[in-house]
């Protein structure tokens, strides 16, 4: 079976010579289809920097990294573009939809960018917001939700493409307790539905909810404990859709 | 990604931030109007005094009597003998008989010596104007001057000859003095001498910046003479040449004809001059269309401004949406798409602004301004609003790609 992820000793190093930083310092990470890995660590840990390599807003400073079976380090600008479009659904701490344009105008974007028909784009637009429970918040912009709309809307943009990877940064760090159970909710569906997630956070509660939790110190990873099988369902899927 | 699309998200772009938009926009349009409207006046001057020159009549020669020059210099200094002569001679009616001599001068198709007097005081019946200008001459004065009578007759030779009064007036006099009455063959005086009304001349219309063509009062020579400017030198002679053609020979000729007469050639210079109206003319549509590149050129440095704002403003919205311009290229917004985004934008700008400077242009040209009817220059549309697009393209073009050059992280990391 093909990996989704393969990092292999990546390391990262930012400027150069006495005031080098190493962000990272050999990961190798390989992830599965179907599963939802949390990486966990304090900041500067190099669990962003890994995150971004992983999402191909950056390349490692050495080492190899494959998405999908693709190696990124070997695509220029214009191919990361189409690879980040195609194959990687991310989800931002803050959200980041694009403001003064409606929930289904942010989530029919990456479908814009891909080039997809304007009727073809509308019909998957609305199923995914469909699928995060926004149906009724189409025609919203973001000022007009709440924080906890605010990232399913971000949700339903990055699962819209059908990508081979969910990356969620910190996804309900900046969520209040209820919402942060509904995206979690909304993450272990998915799991269980057979998507591939990848979810960087800090918070143990978060973490618990993957099958599979990776630590990083230093830029290093110190602990790599499996809480489910890949093919598994999420180890906490009854109590959210309880 | 279509360009329709690319156009969509920049139509978007623009609307979310309508009063900067329509700030930027007004740059352009005061630039692109005013470059339409300056040359618009530019040329509608340059046109109404082309108008009022071939008004003075076509194929003429005016010829002058020059006091300064060659003679008014030997004239400050009367005590050194030896020159030829010590003083201008004055143009006469021998000299405007010797330029109607078929044999010396053939080219020449009529002669009409010319007295005038200025501001006359003319009356009728308690009624009174005055008269900007009573000119005293021939009848073919009315064919070489172009002034064609409306209403009533010219005055004859026989006229002439006996030197009677009567006068043919222009349309401004007749109002002044009749108003609604007809005024041919009623008796007016002026300065206090009874003249008779036998015509009144065609309506040749005020024009921005002359005197008024309409106020003047055309009599035989010697009835002016007599009346109102004694029978001293004459103010001019109109010559008139057989055709447009004819004006360089007949200028050749009335030259050495009058050279002869007042014994100009050698050290002495002359003591008249010539104004032929087709170098007049050459002259002052040099001038004009000078004046008109002017204009142009103070409008282009306002067009120019207009740019930079664009840059200026563009700048400021690439750096306020670089988290914006993160997120569309996280989630798979080539850089091209980018750039096309801020390209267009820009370039709507400055299309909308130039599109709405030449509407703006072309209603304002229907109005006069400062007495001139501006024709707006159909080249000057397309060169504004060309150039115009093409500022939009080139000052947009830096701020676009600086924004389609930001990376991903950095701009999400932007605050």
């Amino acid at each position: 079976m093909s990996l989704v992820l393969d990092v292999r000793d990546a390391t990262k190093v930012y400027g150069a010579g006495e005031t080098a930083v190493h962000a990272l310092r050999g990961v190798s990470l390989q992830v599965e289809p179907g599963d939802y890995v949390a990486i966990m660590g304090a900041s500067g840990s190099g669990k962003s920097t890994l995150m971004n390599i992983i999402g191909c807003l950056d390349v490692p400073s050495a080492g190899e990294f494959h998405l999908d079976g693709v190696d990124v380090g070997a695509l220029d600008d214009r191919r990361q573009a189409v690879l980040r479009n195609r194959k990687i659904g991310f989800v931002f701490q803050s959200f980041n939809l694009i403001p003064r344009m409606t929930a289904v105008m942010n989530v029919e974007l990456p479908l814009a960018y891909g080039g997809v028909r304007p009727a073809e784009r509308r019909r998957r637009a609305l199923a995914a917001l469909e699928l995060v429970g926004l149906a009724d918040r189409v025609n919203h912009q973001p000022n007009e939700l709440s924080g906890g709309q605010q990232q399913r809307v971000a949700i339903a943009r990055a699962l819209v493409n059908s990508p081979a990877l969910l990356l969620a940064d910190e996804p309900t760090g900046a969520l209040d307790s209820t919402s942060t159970l509904d995206v979690l909710g909304i993450f272990d569906r998915l799991s269980a539905a057979g998507r591939t997630i990848v979810v960087i956070t800090h918070e143990a509660d978060v973490a618990e909810h993957a099958k599979r939790v990776v630590r990083l110190r230093d830029g290093r990873i110190i602990e790599d404990t499996r809480l489910a099988p890949v093919d598994g369902l999420p180890p906490r899927l009854k109590e959210v859709t309880a | 990604m279509s360009a329709v699309e690319i156009v969509r998200f920049a139509f978007r772009g623009l609307a979310a931030n309508k009063m900067r938009s329509a700030l930027t926009t007004l740059g352009i349009l005061i630039g692109v109007a005013a470059v339409i409207l300056l040359v618009a006046v530019g040329e509608g001057s340059s046109q109404s005094i082309q108008r009022n020159i071939q008004q003075l009549g076509a194929n003429t020669l005016t010829v002058s009597s020059s006091t300064g020059g060659g003679g008014g210099f030997r004239m400050a200094r009367p005590q050194q003998d030896g020159g030829p002569r010590t003083q201008a001679r004055p143009l006469t009616v021998d000299d405007a008989r010797a330029l109607a001599d078929r044999t010396a001068a053939p080219h020449v198709s009529s002669v009409s010596p010319v007295v005038s007097a200025t501001s006359q005081a003319a009356s009728y019946e308690g009624a009174s104007h005055a008269v900007q200008q009573v000119v005293g001459t021939y009848p073919s004065y009315f064919e070489a001057s172009n002034k064609p009578v409306a209403k009533g007759t010219y005055f004859f030779n026989d006229d002439v000859l006996a030197a009677r009064k009567v006068v043919v007036i222009g349309q401004t006099v007749a109002e002044n003095l009749f108003g609604a009455l007809d005024p041919v063959g009623r008796q007016i005086t002026i300065t206090g001498v009874p003249f008779t009304v036998v015509g009144v001349l065609k309506e040749a219309g005020a024009t921005g910046g002359f005197q008024d063509a309409d106020d003047v009062a055309i009599a035989p020579l010697p009835s002016v003479q007599q009346s109102l400017t004694g029978f001293g030198p004459l103010d001019q002679i109109l010559v008139k040449a057989g055709s447009a053609d004819d004006v360089a020979a007949a200028q050749a000729e009335v030259t050495s004809v009058l050279d002869q007469r007042h014994g100009v050639g050698g050290a002495v210079a002359a003591d008249y001059q010539i104004l032929n109206q087709a170098t007049l003319q050459e002259t002052v549509s040099a001038a004009t269309s000078t004046f008109t590149v002017l204009l142009a050129a103070v409008a282009a440095i306002s067009l120019l401004v207009g740019g930079i704002g664009i840059t200026n403003i563009m700048l400021v919205t690439v750096t306020e949406r670089t988290r914006e311009i993160g997120i569309r290229k996280a989630i798979g917004a080539p850089r091209g798409a980018i750039l096309g985004q801020f390209l267009v934008e820009a370039t709507l700008l400055s299309l909308i602004g130039g599109l709405l400077g030449v509407a703006i242009a072309v209603t304002g040209a229907q109005f006069t301004i400062a007495g001139i009817t501006p024709v707006v220059v159909p080249s000057s549309v397309v060169l504004a609003l060309g150039v115009s697009v093409a500022i939009g393209l080139f000052f947009g073009s830096y701020p676009a790609n600086r924004a389609a050059k930001l990376r991903p992280i950095e701009a999400l990391r932007f605050e």
